[in-house]
């Protein structure tokens, strides 16, 4: 597969504001700034990129708890991102979402949801309305290894099968859901495997490697657009960070997670485009440098942003 | 008498019923080595292991389902429901299942289960994470519902609900885990279906549920000073409920105000302004029937905007004196 220097670089650029929107909220909530909880996806970001990186801008996503990666891999506008996480009005959802609920409807971001496998039967639906519009946009349902494990899964695989939708069902396996593992959650080893008995192909890929998730799920996307129907993706990947801010990470190794760290997806990417002199290391300190300050303009934006008004409470209810 | 809280009591009351009853064990998300996501059942893994102490995927129907299967065959499950908004993917088996199975069966199945599942708004999580479904359930005829407000509560309620033949929903409070209150080291039960009076009083009865006990008890704290003396009156379980502890404290004040958090429309306070006006109380009232709950609105995140969703002290110090100064 060939790749034009622009779109790779593109893809590492949206990988290091992940990342490093990720570090800043992570020291934000720490300061005390940030209400409530959130879900970090540190060491996923290849996952996000790669899959995202396949669609055309008016194709849709529907992303998880764990999303912020999902958002900015849709373009999503960082400032409303971090408006929204210290729950101001100028927020992507006017400070009622914050981090678990960041929707860009526009730009084809459906939204997270909180509820583990909430965005599955979600996903089906818009791919019956893609079908029933014509369209020819697809959808990509992002969920964990987690979510997979709910009755809703099974239902919404089924439906997207037999009426051939265009849905690709990403699941992010990062090894975890909260503190129990993969291997004690199933019974079998790839939960890719799954797809077979709906009918639709189901592929496993190193969901820490950009450039093979970017190919896998390219595959799934030009399926789903001649109208051939669903797919499944498993790419297999690792949560860096706690599962939340409750987590104290008992039920894992310090050595594991180390060793996660050294198959960064960031850090391979970076590497592999030195190696084949696409980017210098000069412009790799640029582009950090220009990510990071996106990001710290974007919290001076949040911070200078208004509170919402409790005048306005009810808005949004009902339209 | 030694003081812990209310997160410990509940822990304290399924050591208790495990070690006395093998048949008892925990069936859940996250709740061995995790502990549950508030820290509930922290270290009971360690005394009872995997096998009681069953941590299951991400399956809220098959966590409700596999309860009630293990309930009809002679065990005494307690399984958790991480976040009471996700009882709405357990809701079939609750509802048309656990619920109705020993009706149908013509009085004959046993159903010992509890389903325990923390509710309410303030800590930031929003409106998939906060909501407070009690109402729902005690729509539903077959299912028993407790919702305690202190650590003693708690634990007295917890241990007649574990021996209780019927399904229980046993509803926690998130912001109740670290309240510390006096509890007795031994077992001793709470019945179902007695109300508690929080505080003694004669102007003014406050229903409350859950958290709103806490901040009733605080609002009338505030309105001693102004000379108004309130009776809180905390009904602990809503199905069954103490329709009389209420009515004879209404005859006594003649004013009378229901509060929770959830959504005011079609909540709890509903159910208690009509049995009250439907019965000899109503008589004895000087004013009308006065409900605070939630706005009726999904919980926000913005933490202000979150306050401003459901009853805090201040409303209730508000709605009193509209009441007591008319
Ligand atoms: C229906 C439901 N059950 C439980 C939870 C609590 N919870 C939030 S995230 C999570 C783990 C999800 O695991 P996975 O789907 O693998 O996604 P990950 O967190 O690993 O990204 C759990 C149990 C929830 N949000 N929704």
């Amino acid at each position: 597969m060939k790749f034009t220097p622009e779109k790779l670089i593109d893809m590492l650029i949206k990988m290091y504001k992940i990342r490093f929107f990720e570090e800043k909220v992570d020291y934000l909530f720490a300061l005390g700034l940030v209400h409530g909880t959130m879900h970090l996806s540190i060491g996923q970001e290849a996952v996000a990129v790669g899959a995202i990186s396949t669609l055309k801008p008016d194709d849709y996503i529907l992303s998880t708890h764990r999303g912020h990666g999902h958002c900015i891999a849709k373009g999503a506008d960082i400032n409303l991102m971090m408006a929204e996480f210290l729950g101001k009005e100028t927020g992507y959802c006017r400070g009622r979402g914050g981090s678990m609920h960041i929707a860009d409807v526009e730009k084809g971001n459906l939204g997270a949801t909180g509820v583990v496998g909430g965005g599955i039967p979600i996903a089906s639906g818009v791919g019956l309305s893609i079908k029933m519009r014509k369209t020819g946009q697809v959808v990509i349902c992002f969920f964990g290894d987690g979510a997979a494990n709910q009755g809703a899964f099974h239902e919404s695989l089924n439906l997207a099968a037999i009426w051939k939708l265009p849905v690709i069902f990403l699941c992010e396996n990062n090894m975890y859901g909260m503190s129990m593992s993969v291997e004690k959650a199933f019974a079998i080893e790839n939960i890719a495997k799954r797809a077979g008995s709906y009918g639709f192909p189901g592929e496993v890929v190193d969901g820490n490697y950009v450039l093979a998730v970017y190919k896998v799920v390219l595959k799934a996307v030009e399926r789903a657009r001649k109208g051939k129907g669903p797919s499944l993706i498993e790419c297999k990947t690792y949560r860096w960070k706690g599962h939340s801010k409750s987590d104290q990470n008992l039920y894992r190794s310090k050595e594991e997670i180390e060793s996660w760290k050294m198959k960064c997806p960031i850090k391979r990417f970076k590497e592999k485009l030195i190696a084949e002199k696409i980017i210098t290391n000069e412009e790799i300190k640029i582009i950090e440098e220009n990510a990071k300050n996106i990001i710290e303009k974007a919290v001076d934006f949040a911070k200078n942003s208004p509170e919402p008004s409790v005048e306005e409470i009810f808005d949004g209810v009902y339209s | 008498m030694r003081e812990i809280t209310y997160a410990e009591a509940i822990r304290e009351a399924l050591r208790q019923e495990m070690r006395k009853d093998k048949n008892v064990f925990l069936i859940g998300e996250d709740l061995g080595i995790y502990g549950g996501a508030f820290g509930v059942t922290y270290g009971l893994l360690d005394e009872f292991g995997e096998e009681r102490v069953r941590d299951t995927p991400i399956s809220e129907a098959a966590i409700a389902g596999a309860a009630l299967g293990a309930a009809i065959t002679g065990m005494r499950p307690v399984a958790e429901i991480m976040f009471m908004d996700f009882t709405t993917i357990a809701m079939e088996q609750i509802v048309n299942q656990a619920a109705k199975i020993k009706f149908m069966f013509g009085g004959k199945a046993k159903v010992p289960m509890v389903v325990r599942t923390p509710a309410g708004s303030g800590t930031g999580a929003a409106a998939q994470h906060s909501q407070s479904l009690e109402a729902w359930f005690t729509h539903v005829p077959g299912l028993k519902v407790v919702m305690p407000s202190t650590p003693y509560d708690a634990k007295g309620l917890l241990i007649s609900s574990i021996r209780d033949n019927n399904p229980i929903i046993f509803i926690e409070h998130k912001l109740l885990y670290k309240t510390t209150g006096e509890v007795p080291e031994e077992e001793y039960e709470i019945p179902l279906g007695v109300a508690d009076i929080k505080r003694k009083g004669e102007d003014l009865t406050i229903v409350a549920t859950s958290i709103m006990v806490q901040r009733a008890i605080s609002a009338s704290k505030e309105l001693e000073k102004d000379g108004i003396s309130v009776e809180i009156v905390d009904p602990r379980t809503l199905k069954p409920y103490d329709k009389k502890t209420i009515i004879e404290s209404v005859k006594k004040t003649g004013k009378v105000i229901a509060v929770h958090e959830a959504c005011k429309t079609g909540g709890f306070g509903a159910e208690i302004a009509a049995m009250i006006s439907e019965s000899e109380a109503f008589d004895y009232l000087d004013a009308p029937i006065k409900r605070l709950g939630g706005l009726d609105i999904p919980i926000p995140y913005n933490r202000n905007l979150e306050r401003h969703a459901v009853p805090q002290v201040e409303d209730i110090i508000n709605a009193a004196k509209e009441l007591i100064y008319r």
